[in-house]
């Protein structure tokens, strides 16, 4: 494939940046921090009128998920940096002495950033933040599928960025496969775990390291609640499966494991909340987005072409073609074989699966890929362990859906197939960053047991060096040590 | 087309780990102990088979492999408890009230892919960390060292837990049929041409990797030194390290003009203290692994662009694979012996006007896995640390940084990704779970629909932690 000239140019110039250091100074990451908080404050309503046409996404839905996030984000980064470019101390054995041993963290150098369509500002933004931070020159490259999103970073990002240093390209599949053929120091991608094997394959021509943020079926587990913990559930579930994106996240509930006994109060719980927080019915459905393309949305739509999962539905199931909406809608109990219950939705369609009992759906979740999360709504203390160290995933709530999201303290990330590597917080500046080791020593004394020609002396020199026995060390170089030796 | 079942293997393994028996506190300190026990009591025959391997003198044996191992299992044994130990981390505004902690929890079933040049502390140093971090493991030893490779399977199949801890022999064939499992994590050490391949397998998988590799370290010698400490050092790093077979010797050194003299007859005449006027003769060498790797290195001797550069060795021994402790002066940069990993008893020394220069030329080559630095002046030593990007660096020595436990040994780019040693062994084979607990209390109802402008404001002021702007959005907030 043709490889644009225009293309080389950019690489080019962003690997001379990098090499003039430009980007390792502290002022010069805090000064992009401080514009990318500027570009949010003064484009707010930009973002939200790019995010309504891509997504039909609420204003509170994008600042909550995407303006508030990459604030959140950009201040914290802004307040740690300078710690996080310190180097970390580490701690010698004696024998080395003198000694410095510490571990400096450096940029890798040119990054390669790819974002997904369903929070295409932040899921943009947000690893750029870390990039930066960490000292990078970057390439971002916006999914194609939120062209207004995509737009708006490819304007606007130049106008408050060092554009030297980080540049947009848009662009679909082609652009990609041409950015893919390119080495990069680090590639950071987000998207589904199909994607995911193309972007490692090309990374390993390489030998690029990578974070690929991908995704998987989020199971959220229900256990027997009482009534007033129940409702704060049942919002969490709602608000964790529709309110985020209509179900379009890695990190979205996508289906519910629940006791049998339960179910139908669930199912009538559910359907009261959705009714309040979205409308009751089709033409009428409020704060809700809509689907982001028409493939999708036939994707969506086909896991209930099937009679069996169409049968299940008790909720919901109809939808409009034209605007691309789908109306929530619950299923309960569909077939486990079928597509909707071996493929990510990411949609509105919300599987409840019976058990008889709640502990059984340990082993449901380990019959599955590992998922990105686990939401667990239980107060049951023992249960609660037995997920904890008898299932894996990227992350485990519990009591709640969605909000570890916002928790820069946790790593954000998955495990086997819904990914490799993590960022949040700091995590972002090292997912960035090479951890480069430094001993220091100097030309005092020099050991000689250390060097040839061997001996049994030198023998017994390092093999006591090794047990850190230093009284032993010291017998043996005054010549006590063999005394008591032979006198045994 | 491997005569041995992989799948099957692999689902023994899946089904041993499944059994949580892996998991267990007391069952990773048994295997530690048991390795330990292992190395404890077949020593000789260890030894033996590294010299049989190798050539490899005892001492470097003992040193640079069973040494180091044994400090690692009792560093693990140690610090077990402390490294499974949930991590509390603070939480924040945003998500009051709430506790989170970030679990470290096995990654499953793991592959370790050993190297030849240190073949028991290659293979085994990585399988210590998947063992303390919970994981069934596979180790497949590298074919060109035969003795090592079979010792190791005798002795694990002897001492440790077979259901969960497996050693595959073979070539080409068996690690083919390896790659092409499923498997939660690979661990590879050696060259950059074959994790080429093992990270194309992995993708399939979406498998993470550790690639330990190499590249040209370079050794950079500024003329301020005890010249003596600064030679020996660089002699114990390049030829007392397997004779160069190592992936962190010094490739090449870099001084002045003005001092080349005074460092090259400092090393000749260390290297004769430490091997002799007869350095083939030594038994403080070790051979050249094998003819392919001693072909590849007289073809390095014998490049046209590097004739009459040879200043001091050269001599070889083809019957017994020997080849002396040879140095080079000012080599063209387009020579064979600059242009790859050199593997071996070369040293080539170039030679620059000013000693900052050096730095160019490090970088015009790719990261290395090393890089060293002699040197009293602290400006260059700030430079150099800040500049020379490679997976670690040493000043005023060469290697010692493999044997500090709280230092990452990883490389950066072409050298490789991933770290391991000590914790950070444990951790490479380890997924970092974030759990986060919620109350069923403080439920913030602007989070959800309807959405109005009340609630934005209300999360805006959050999102701001500005304090008096979230009561000014709850003070003028309607439910």
């Amino acid at each position: 494939m043709e490889e644009s000239p225009g293309l080389a140019r950019n690489l080019a110039e962003l690997r001379q940046t990098f090499r003039s250091g430009k980007t390792r100074g502290l002022e010069w990451r805090k000064a992009q921090l401080r514009a990318i908080l500027k570009l949010l404050d003064e484009n707010e309503d930009s973002i939200f009128d790019a995010l309504q046409q891509d997504l039909g996404k609420h204003p509170v839905e994008a600042y909550r998920d995407e303006v508030g996030v990459l604030k959140k984000s950009a201040t914290y980064a802004l307040a740690s940096v300078e710690k996080w470019m310190a180097p970390k101390k580490g701690q010698i054995p004696l024998l080395f002495f003198p000694a410095r041993a510490e571990v400096l963290p450096e940029p890798l150098g040119l990054v390669l950033i790819l974002a997904s369509w369903n929070f295409p500002i932040s899921l943009a933004l947000d690893p750029v933040i870390g990039a930066i931070s960490a000292g990078n020159t970057v390439v971002l490259k916006p999914s194609e599928l939120s062209p207004a999103s995509s737009s708006f970073l490819a304007n606007t990002v130049p106008r408050y960025l060092d554009s030297a240093a980080l540049k947009v390209i848009e662009g679909g599949h082609d652009a990609a496969e041409q950015l893919l053929q390119q080495k990069w120091d680090k590639i950071f991608f987000t998207g589904s775990s199909r994607v995911g094997r193309i972007i490692m394959a090309a990374a390993a021509n390489h030998l690029t390291p990578v974070t690929l943020e991908l995704g998987g079926k989020c199971p959220t587990i229900l256990d027997s609640l009482s009534i007033s913990d129940l409702e704060v559930a049942i919002k969490r579930i709602v608000g964790g499966k529709w309110g985020l994106c209509s179900g379009q996240a890695c990190i979205g509930i996508d289906y519910v494991l629940v006791e049998e006994k339960f179910a139908s109060i669930l199912v009538e719980l559910l359907k009261k909340c959705i009714k309040a927080f979205f409308g009751d019915s089709m033409p009428n459905l409020k704060n809700l987005c809509r689907i982001v393309s028409k493939s999708h949305f036939d994707r969506v739509s086909n896991l209930l072409g099937d009679p069996r999962v169409a049968a299940s539905i008790v909720h919901g199931g109809s939808w409009d073609e034209q605007n691309l909406m789908i109306e929530p809608t619950i299923l309960l109990d569909p077939p486990l074989d079928a597509d909707i219950m071996s493929e990510e939705i990411f949609g509105p369609l919300l599987p409840i699966i019976t058990l008889n009992k709640i502990e059984e759906s340990i082993e449901f979740i380990n019959l599955r890929p590992k998922p990105l999360a686990i939401h667990a709504f239980t107060k049951n203390e023992r249960f609660k362990k037995k997920l904890l160290s008898e299932t894996s995933s990227g992350s485990i709530t519990f009591n709640d859906a969605i909000v570890q999201f916002v928790a820069d303290s946790l790593p954000f990330g998955g495990v086997g197939e819904s990914g490799i590597g993590r960022y949040h917080g700091k995590y972002s500046f090292d997912t960035f960053s090479h951890e480069k080791a430094v001993l220091q020593r100097s030309f005092y004394l020099d050991l000689e047991p250390r060097y040839p020609p061997w001996n049994d002396f030198k023998l017994d020199f390092i093999k006591l060096a090794y047990k850190f026995d230093y009284l032993g060390l010291l017998l043996l170089l005054s010549g006590l040590r063999r005394i008591f030796k032979r006198s045994n | 087309m491997a005569f041995f079942d992989a799948a099957a293997m692999m689902k023994g393994l899946r089904g041993a780990y499944a059994s949580g028996k892996t998991r267990s506190y007391e069952w990773r300190v048994s295997q530690l102990k048991a390795l330990l026990k292992l190395m404890s009591f077949h020593e000789k025959e260890i030894v033996d088979a590294l010299r049989s391997d190798l050539s490899k003198p005892e001492l470097e044996s003992f040193l640079q492999e069973i040494a180091l191992l044994k400090e690692s299992c009792g560093l693990a044994l140690k610090e077990l408890h402390r490294w499974m130990a949930p991590e509390k981390v603070k939480t924040m505004m945003t998500t009051f009230p709430s506790s989170a902690e970030i679990v470290p929890e096995p990654l499953g079933v793991v592959l370790v892919i050993s190297a030849w040049n240190y073949p028991f502390l290659l293979s085994l140093d990585p399988v210590i960390g998947a063992i303390a971090a919970g994981n069934a493991v596979v180790l497949k030893p590298s074919e060109i060292s035969p003795a090592t490779s079979s010792v190791l399977a005798k002795l694990l199949g002897q001492y440790m837990d077979c259901s969960a801890v497996k050693v595959i022999e073979g070539a080409v064939p068996e690690t083919t049929a390896l790659l092409e499992q499923k498997w939660d994590k690979i661990f590879y050490t050696g060259n950059g041409k074959v994790a080429r391949i093992v990270s194309a397998a992995a993708a399939k998988h979406l498998t993470p990797l550790v690639l330990e590799l190499g590249g040209k370290s370079p050794v950079i010698v500024d003329s301020n030194v005890d010249l003596k400490v600064a030679a020996r050092r660089i002699i114990a790093g390049k030829w007392g390290c397997n004779n160069g077979q190592a992936c962190v010797s010094p490739d090449y050194a870099i001084t002045t003009k003005e001092f080349a003299p005074d460092l090259i007859d400092t090393l000749r005449s260390e290297l004769e203290k430490f091997y002799g006027k007869d350095p083939l003769k030594s038994n403080d060498l070790s051979r050249i692994v094998n003819s392919n790797h001693f072909n590849r290195l007289s073809k390095l001797l014998d490049d046209d662009k590097i004739s009459g550069k040879i200043i001091h060795g050269g001599q070889k021994d083809i019957a017994n694979l020997k080849i002396a402790p040879t140095i080079l002066l000012d080599v063209p940069e387009d020579s064979l012996i600059m242009e790859e990993e050199i593997f071996g008893p070369l040293l080539p020394i170039l030679t620059v006007n000013n000693v900052e220069d050096s730095f160019n030329i490090i970088k015009s080559k790719d990261k290395p896995l090393a890089a060293y630095l002699f040197t009293n002046n602290k400006k260059l030593k700030e430079n150099f640390i800040r500049n020379i990007s490679a997976g670690g660096l040493v000043i005023n020595d060469t290697t010692m940084h493999l044997a500090v436990p709280t230092l990452p040994f990883g490389g950066v780019g072409e050298s490789g990704m991933g770290a391991y040693h000590g914790k950070f062994s444990f951790d490479a084979f380890s997924h970092k779970k974030a759990v986060l607990l919620r109350s069923f209390a403080g439920d913030l109802s602007s989070r959800y629909p309807p959405y109005t402008p009340k609630k934005l404001n209300l999360l805006k002021a959050l999102v701001n932690g500005s304090l008096f702007g979230i009561l000014r959005a709850l003070l003028g907030w309607h439910d």
